[in-house]
């Protein structure tokens, strides 16, 4: 198994599974909440939205238990940097922890980061003493300046949200790991669970998925899936792998031969 | 008096507080947040603070997202 003191530090807190997970699109709110529990995920991220005034509808939260889960609010829908800390000051308020996904949002077909909005926003709710969890481009020089920034983390994509495509460039990744100190998390982009072993095996520090999961056909499996790829590639990281070879090196010895 | 209560128009009565208008609409205390003219009112400040007519008011709440 793991080791046990092969922990996640986000911000000063300690996190056993390298896995979080969204809480969007799910079929029922009991759906949600048992793919939560299979995933294995501690912290798992919410949006903010206006109540609904009509009484009878249930909420989210009814289903979750606090106590297991740490909270991280998103801005998504956000598309500059003063609606995405109006949007955290709310969630504060809320929630009552500093922890946010910060996203803002550059168009509504790609989904992809608006990082000149992205940095004045992190920038201002630094200071306001968030910690903040970047969602950004897999660009180095923007997780460099993030970090500088202050952020307890940086949230490079592997592809577009809710895409499926996979890590499209592992090598940008890689480059945004040896560069940066705090901890990289792929958000979004994960399709299937070798998604997510290949981004842990790159050594990555967690991985952030809502779509993989809440979409598949089966989203309860497709959760323990997930929650086995982020382990076994951490494992498969942390063993470190094989050179690749162009040619064949044989496993059975040619000593003792009979032929 | 006029409050646009989440982007809706709604007639709330006079002299009414936050705290007064969630027990109103029947919303929990916990877990939420209210702005009021786009200035968030701290939970601590939700029984004393008055309403006016034509306040903008937002109660938002978290939902399921990625």
């Amino acid at each position: 198994m793991t080791n046990k003191t092969d922990k996640l530090v986000i911000g000063g807190r300690e996190f056993s599974s390298r896995l979080m997970v969204g809480t969007g699109k799910y079929a029922s709110f009991e759906q949600t909440a048992q793919a939560l529990e299979i995933s294995g995920a501690e912290i798992i991220t919410v949006a903010v939205r206006r109540v609904n005034l009509d009484r009878s509808k249930e909420s989210l939260l009814d289903y979750i238990d606090l106590k297991k889960y740490t909270l991280l609010p998103n801005t998504a829908g956000c598309y500059t940097a003063d609606d995405a800390v109006r949007t955290c000051l709310l969630a504060r308020e809320a929630g009552m922890s500093d922890f946010v996904k910060l996203e803002v949002l550059g168009d509504e077909k790609t989904l992809f980061p608006d990082n000149e909005e992205l940095l004045k926003a992190a920038k201002v709710l630094v200071g306001e003493g968030f910690t903040v969890l970047p969602y950004c481009s897999d660009d180095v020089i923007l997780c460099k300046k993030l970090e500088d920034l202050g952020c307890a983390a940086v949230m490079p994509l592997g592809a577009p949200i809710g895409s499926g495509l996979g890590i499209r460039n592992p090598y940008n990744i890689k480059i945004i790991l040896e560069n940066v100190k705090v901890p990289v998390i792929v958000d979004a982009g994960v399709g299937s669970a070798s998604d997510a072993a290949i981004a842990m095996e790159l050594g990555c520090d967690g991985v952030l998925m809502n779509t993989a999961i809440a979409c598949a056909q089966d989203p309860i499996a497709m959760a323990e899936a997930m929650k086995l790829a982020v382990i076994a590639g951490r494992l498969s990281y942390k063993a470190g792998r094989i050179p690749r070879k162009l040619y064949a090196n044989a496993s059975s010895p040619l000593e003792g031969m009979f032929l | 008096m006029k409050i646009l209560l989440n982007g809706e128009d709604t007639e709330q009565s006079d002299g009414i507080t936050i705290a007064g208008l969630l027990t109103h609409l029947g919303i929990g205390l916990d877990r939420v947040a209210v702005e009021v003219n786009q200035a968030i009112v701290p939970k601590t400040k939700h029984e004393t603070h008055l309403l006016s007519d034509g306040d903008r008011i937002e109660i938002v709440h978290f939902v399921g997202g990625g």
